[in-house]
């Protein structure tokens, strides 16, 4: 990693410079004022930068050396399934024939990707346990707000849209839940957690009723911890004539071993860039694919993929109790091609190993480092866990510290504050594809920093020292925000 | 072989330090009912060598851009990308990068993510841009629930001329909230101004308006924005970044929002997805813009940083009232697009959009001297895309431009039957004069 | 610090009653030490009508929200655009320069209802 500051991209080159220009025009030119009327023309040229090439290149890899990622180091970002992308994946959505393709294209020229489609689609069904897909969301969120647009359209047609207008989440639920449900115009009821961090079934039959429309859940939840009274929340749910919506951003921890169809759930999103091992790309693209029971099918986005009687494929739009639209097109085709190239080079027996693993990896973690931290609930976690700070804040050093002295050691900070319902949590998610060598070195870092908390806290609450900045003013960019470069 | 490191020995030394047996027992609380009894029912695995061939040969069914000249636009366009750009942005530590989360480790991230910021700015003419949301047609969902948050008023009119897609996807976001959507009609190709005015009432809380519009037609903009803020209602322009580099930019029609896809901007079209979405708004508007945005600050020594900024909108914080349920943006496409712009720069832009111009331009008025196809509407004046009208079945025409390696316009009837016989034409700088006169050519001998 | 010539809220406002039928409302020193530093106030509209308990304004700290409830039934007769520029100064003066709005009450037997400044500290102590 690189120390010093890189300049913006405005303050560098010299006018008249450019990196990159088109081949000449071989059309006969005209005056621009002849083909459009002088009024919509823009007036002068936008302010753009101006740089060969080479100061270009030198930008942009200097700032890619500031940053921490999954090919530089470990990165046990809880929630946030940070394992390794096979290059293979890449490769494969580089293709011409998938990264250049127009999504209107006669549907005879594009028979190989709808067939990609439909296949991903008939995949995700088998893993989750339910009956039909949409792979337009482009993000888990987005996943979300269509799943509950699935749920309402079902009860509209039943006849109950007006009555059941509350989704239940649990306290621990990630904040998209009750944003998306909000967001789908319903309103959020909150349900605490019991103290073995599951579901409070007593308040859950409370909450339940006439109202509830469905039902969100992460499961294993956002504590990594498997709700083993699933069956009975889903029963409970359901008889209150409410759907369950299975948050899948935990779904590593359950490939071939158990599935939300089983558990009860009746809509899930997956998101492709955790589970199914597309790069998150420094925040996006990421791909949020639904999958639904029989009773929701009709309800799906438009288009649908579907094979046709001579086993070719097409685009289905002719579903008239369809949501609607959630995205243009067809959702973010290139990394639904990169999540299929990993679930075909895994197979059956190589995603289930993949949760085996992830779940071993953080059950070592956690008996490794259950003597250094508290553990709000002391079970066999899944593929993720949730310390506290408690012990370190009580000597004035707080989680956000401790995570700040973790990049001091090469290492990105697991989650921190998340779950809101543990006191200066600490989320770890190894996932599978980390080294024993490595899991060990960070259990080395994390009884360091807990050793320096007890000797040298001042070492723990100044850190980070050895990153390219030090902890920066977040007070003052919000109090005086400066969100862009203005040409003086 | 999935990509595990962990070795046999390895597994049982893990085993031993966390006291159990086997790794089943690890799953011993998921009751018997919720357990899989049997495999996975999917192909079984295979190596790289294996799964690569396979994706090759259905990449290989696909008809792609390389081997054929695209005249097809509708929101996704194949520009010219140059190839220090695929190299940038395949770069390990940006494509395997999270959300910056821990800002002292992700500044290449946070500093691309404000210098595409800025970059939005500038060619929009606006004051602030987030950090990218999904896609063209989120932006305007966005950008609608924005204006009706921001005035309290309930209906959205959206121009007819705005992308179909678009419009269905403002529409489906907007129901959920029981607000409403209601469509501008046009008139010869572009916004029928009085039906516009007539719509205008005191509910309308924003409008939408593309431009160039999806027929290709350049809009009234000004006049638009006149009557628009005349009713005390939100100003919105879904606009073609690279267009800007010759067109007017929102800022200078007085547009409150600025939306559009980005996909113009370095993105390869890859059927439709990934891209990403564009918002930028007056200063005013910023504390109801959804998503990430990054921001310049200090930290303790002094040294300029950026960090992710102005969170309380955002869903971590204020969950179910969030300005939006958006998590992450789509930051390595905006990064494509960071990256062309810089590339291009103040001329190259230029150049790019002047070149479109001038070649659509060109193969219009090819085309319209065929027999059998005329302009759709031929008062308008338009930028890379047109509409013509033709005589023939268009998608047969286009099963017999595909034989001849040309991908043709749009069909447009695939949106609405009352836009049966219309194509809409694209041509962009990638495409040479020798691809348009053999467009021409094939269209001659029909 | 509780002020003596204040009134307080459980939800960590403080009243002042000013001359005539106008109250003072700011958040007290308790609460803008829990929220830490405060980068954004959202002030009511001028002439908004309020009930006791609904929302009067929202401070922001850069990782929370904290909606600040009307104390007393009223009307807002005037806002503290200081915070615009400077929403430091709840932090730094909270029942000074950092108040938040004055409401034009009807019925000032509502103030007899709040909490004085011993009974305020008293729920701190309890509530820790």
């Amino acid at each position: 990693m690189i120390t010093r500051e890189v300049p913006l991209i405005f303050t560098a080159g010299a006018p008249g410079r450019t990196g990159y220009m088109p081949p000449a025009s071989d059309v006969q030119e005209e005056s621009v004022d002849t083909l459009i009327p002088a009024a919509y023309l823009r007036d002068e040229a936008p302010p753009l930068p101006e740089l060969s090439e080479l100061e270009v290149v030198r930008h942009f890899i200097n700032l890619s050396r500031l940053n921490h990622a999954v090919d530089v180091g470990f990165y046990p970002l809880g929630s946030c399934t940070m394992k390794y992308n096979p290059k293979v994946n890449e490769a494969a959505a580089a293709l011409p024939g998938f990264a250049r393709i127009h999504p209107y294209q006669p549907e005879e020229s594009v028979q190989g990707a709808l067939a990609m489609m439909w296949h991903l689609g008939r995949y995700l069904c088998e893993i989750s346990g339910l009956h039909a897909a949409s792979l337009q969301p482009a993000a888990g969120a987005q996943g979300e707000l269509a799943g509950l647009m699935v749920i309402k359209a079902y009860h509209e047609a039943q006849g109950a849209g007006q009555q059941r207008r509350e989704v239940i989440v649990p306290d621990s639920a990630h904040g998209t839940n009750p944003a998306s449900a909000a967001m789908c115009g319903y309103k959020v009821i909150t349900v605490p957690s019991d103290s073995q961090g599951g579901m409070d079934l007593e308040a859950l039959q409370a909450a339940v009723g006439p109202a509830t429309a469905g039902l969100m859940l992460t499961n294993p939840n956002t504590l990594g911890l498997f709700d083993a009274n699933i069956v009975e929340i889903a029963r409970i749910v359901h008889e209150a004539g409410g759907l369950l919506y299975y948050d899948g951003a935990n779904a590593n921890a359950i490939l071939g071993i158990s599935r939300p169809g089983e558990m009860g759930f009746d809509v899930v999103h997956f998101n492709l860039h955790k589970t199914f091992s597309t790069p998150h790309g420094g925040g996006g693209p990421g791909a949020g694919p639904i999958v639904v029971c029989k009773e929701l099918e009709p309800f799906l986005p438009v288009p649908v993929v579907v094979k046709k009687a001579d086993d070719t494929y097409a685009l289905d739009y002719d579903r008239p109790q369809s949501v609607g639209r959630v995205r243009s097109f067809y959702g973010n085709f290139g990394v639904l091609v990169r999540a299929y190239t990993y679930i075909r080079r895994l197979g059956p027996d190589g995603l289930k190993q993949v949760s085996e693993t992830a779940v071993l990896h953080a059950n070592y973690l956690l008996s490794k480092l259950k003597p250094y931290f508290d553990l709000p609930y002391d079970r066999v976690c899944m593929h993720e866990f949730v310390l506290s700070g408690k012990r370190q804040k009580a000597k004035g050093v707080r989680t956000l510290d401790i995570a700040k002295r973790m990049l001091d050691f090469g290492i990105h900070a697991p989650t921190v504050y998340f779950p809101l319902i543990v006191d200066e949590a600490l989320m770890i998610e190894p996932t599978e594809t980390e080294t024993l060598e490595t899991l060990d070195a960070f259990v080395e870092v994390m009884t360091t920093i807990a050793r320096e908390v007890e000797e040298n806290p001042e070492v723990v609450k100044e850190a980070p020292h050895h990153t390219p900045v030090g902890r920066l003013d977040e007070t003052r960019a919000a109090r005086q925000p400066n969100l862009r470069w203005r040409p003086s | 072989m999935s990509y595990i490191p962990t070795t046999d020995a390895e597994r049982q030394r893990m085993l031993a330090e966390i006291g159990v047996k086997s790794v089943d027992d690890l799953f011993a609380e998921i009751p018997s009912a919720a357990r899989l009894r049997q495999p996975l029912n999917l192909p079984a695995g295979c190596s790289e060598a294996e799964v690569f061939s396979h994706l090759k040969t259905l990449a290989a069914q696909n008809a792609d851009l390389d081997t054929y000249a695209c005249f097809m636009g509708g929101g996704v366009y194949d520009h010219l990308i140059p190839a220090a750009l695929t190299d940038i942005v395949s770069r390990n530590e940006f494509v395997t990068a999270y959300t910056p989360y821990q800002p002292e480790v992700s500044q290449g991230v946070l500093q691309s993510i404000y210098e595409f910021q800025s970059l939005i700015c500038l060619l929009t003419q606006m004051d602030v841009a987030n950090a990218s949301v999904y896609d063209g047609a989120s932006a305007c969902a966005e950008a609608a629930l924005l204006a009706c948050n921001q005035t309290r008023r309930g209906t959205i009119l959206m121009a007819e001329g705005l992308h179909p897609e678009y419009r269905a996807v403002v529409q489906t976001y907007l129901e959920q909230q029981d607000l409403k959507t209601v469509i501008v009609p046009m008139q010869n190709g572009t916004i029928n101004i009085e039906a516009l005015s007539d719509l205008l009432t005191s509910e309308v809380a924003g409008v939408i308006v593309q431009h160039p519009n999806f027929f290709g037609n350049l809009e009234a903009v000004y006049d638009i924005g006149k009557a628009v803020h005349a009713a005390g209602a939100i100003y919105i322009a879904c606009v073609d970044p690279i267009s800007l580099g010759v067109l007017a930019p929102p800022g200078a029609y007085d547009a409150d929002i600025a939306v559009g896809d980005g996909q113009s901007l370095g993105n390869q079209p890859s059927f439709g997805g990934p891209s990403f979405g564009f918002m930028a708004v007056k200063e005013a508007l910023l504390r109801r813009l959804p998503g990430r945005i990054a921001g310049e600050t200090i930290d303790h020594s002094g040294r300029r940083g950026f960090v992710l900024t102005l969170q309380t909108r955002e869903q971590h914080i204020r969950r179910e009232r969030a300005a939006s349920n958006i998590c992450t943006n789509q930051a390595l496409n905006a990064l494509c697009a960071t990256v062309y712009l810089s590339l291009l720069g103040k001329q190259g832009l230029a150049a790019v959009a002047n070149q479109c111009l001038q070649k659509a331009h060109y193969a219009q008025k090819q085309l319209c001297a065929l027999p059998g196809w005329r302009a759709a509407f031929s008062q308008a004046s338009f930028y890379q895309e047109f509409t013509l009208e033709c005589d023939h079945d268009i998608d047969a025409v286009n099963q017999r431009l595909l034989e001849h390696k040309i991908i043709g316009g749009l069909p447009l009837a695939r949106f609405d039957q009352r836009y049966a016989n219309l194509a809409l034409f694209c041509v962009t700088e990638a495409r040479t004069r020798s691809e348009i006169d053999r467009l021409v050519d094939v269209l001659r001998t029909l | 610090m509780y002020p003596v010539e204040l009134r307080y809220t459980k939800e960590h406002e403080w009243v002042k009653v000013e001359d005539g039928n106008k109250v003072r409302v700011g958040i007290t020193d308790f609460a803008q030490s829990e929220l830490g530093d405060v980068v954004f106030v959202e002030l009511p509209d001028l002439d908004l009508e309020v009930e006791t308990g609904d929302n009067l304004a929202v401070v922001e700290s850069v990782k929370a929200v904290s909606d600040i409830y009307a104390p007393i039934s009223g009307i807002v007769a005037e806002v503290n655009d200081k915070l615009s520029d400077s929403p430091e100064l709840v932090n730094q003066d909270p029942y000074g320069q950092g108040w938040i709005a004055i409401l034009e009450i009807q019925d000032a037997s509502q103030i007899g209802a709040l909490l004085t400044a011993e009974q305020y500290e008293a729920y701190i102590e309890e509530s820790k």
